[in-house]
């Protein structure tokens, strides 16, 4: 027997991933995914961008790692509340786990949820989560290669973070070379040059962020 | 193209997606035992026919779709230029449009991802065989 299906592979996600966003758009809550190899400087990023809008945004961070905890530990002080997902192996999150742990979070008035995806640059660029915005993370120290190695995560991405901008004098880093090639995958996705540690370029970021959650509000 | 340990986990990924949907669609259908899978999986999803073999094999023990034949369709990646409307194929992630030289364009074809049909029996199929 036959059974003829035509059912997309990722259509059980995309379903999900629609009611979240249905959801986070009726709670007015502005979602950002970020996306990037381990150790690109995901969780530093979020530590400082916490302290800058402690006080005046509501942020609640949903954490993705294979088995530890050690990233949300860094992060519990900050933000209105941290939840853990923890994938078992898994390499991406899905709709299906922010849900869950949206669920778990203290949510009242959040106006902020950052998702920190598992460090991977291939598979979670293929789930959809219910974001606003995937951002993906590349650190100068990984080589400028990246974008066109992994052009689904540059294509499906709607902005461009490159970190550790302060370690680029001691790197190979070609900076124009990525941004004609992040250019040429995805024409207009913006790209914002940073270091936590030295402040470079941080504030363009935080005007990004802030511009999210503005553009949220107005929605609902 | 690097084709490394994440890129294997990458089509585990998608094959864990496709378990459920056979495992779901089967119960509907009282299918006890899948013969043959065909999925239809367009270029741009950079999964290696192999590695998509192989995760089928390993993800499919123990489920109706143990040793199952996975028929693997290939779509090749199609652009369409936004500026001159010429569609070109290939690589085209970091190449210009061939005919006005634009960057800006639409993937048309090469996306798909998607479990085409499945042939299996049900316990009477098998019984009466």
């Amino acid at each position: 027997m036959r059974i003829v299906l035509g059912k997309g592979l990722l259509a059980a996600n995309a379903e999900k991933a629609r009611e979240n966003r249905l959801l986070f758009t009726q709670r007015g809550i502005a979602v950002i995914n970020l996306i990037s190899s381990p150790g690109a400087g995901k969780t530093s990023l979020l530590e400082a961008t916490l302290a800058h809008l402690a006080g005046r945004v509501k942020t609640g961070v949903i954490e993705g790692d294979l088995y530890t905890a050690l990233d949300a530990r860094r992060l519990e002080d900050r933000a209105a509340d941290v939840v853990q997902i923890n994938t078992e192996g898994v390499c991406h999150l899905t709709a299906a786990m922010v849900e869950r742990a949206f669920t778990a979070m203290e949510a009242a008035g959040l106006e902020l949820l950052f998702i920190e995806n598992v460090g991977n640059l291939v598979c979670p660029a293929e789930f959809d989560l219910g974001e606003d915005f995937k951002v993906v993370l590349l650190s100068v120290a990984e080589g400028a290669d990246k974008p066109a190695k992994y052009k689904q995560s540059f294509a499906a991405a709607q902005a461009v973070v490159i970190t550790k901008a302060d370690l680029a004098p001691y790197t190979d880093f070609d900076l124009p070379g990525v941004r004609r090639d992040i250019g040429q995958i995805n024409p207009n996705l913006p790209v914002m040059v940073t270091s936590v540690r030295s402040g470079e370029g941080m504030e363009d970021w935080y005007a990004f962020v802030e511009r999210a959650v503005a553009a949220k509000k107005s929605v609902t | 193209m690097e084709k490394g340990a994440v890129l294997e986990v990458h089509e585990l990924s998608l094959i864990a997606e496709l378990m459920d949907i056979l495992g779901t669609s089967a119960g509907e259908n009282g299918i006890v035992r899948i013969r043959k899978v065909r999925l239809v999986v367009g270029e741009s999803h950079q999964a290696l026919p192999e590695a998509l073999e192989t995760a089928f094999t390993v993800l499919g023990a123990g489920s109706p779709a143990e040793g199952a034949v996975l028929e693997i369709a290939p779509v090749a990646t199609v652009f369409r230029c936004r500026e001159c409307g010429h569609e070109y194929g290939g690589d085209g992630w970091l190449a210009p449009c061939p005919a006005c030289g634009s960057f800006q364009r639409a993937l048309i074809r090469g996306n798909e991802l998607y479990v085409d049909y499945y042939e299996g029996e049900t316990e009477e199929d098998l019984a009466c065989g």
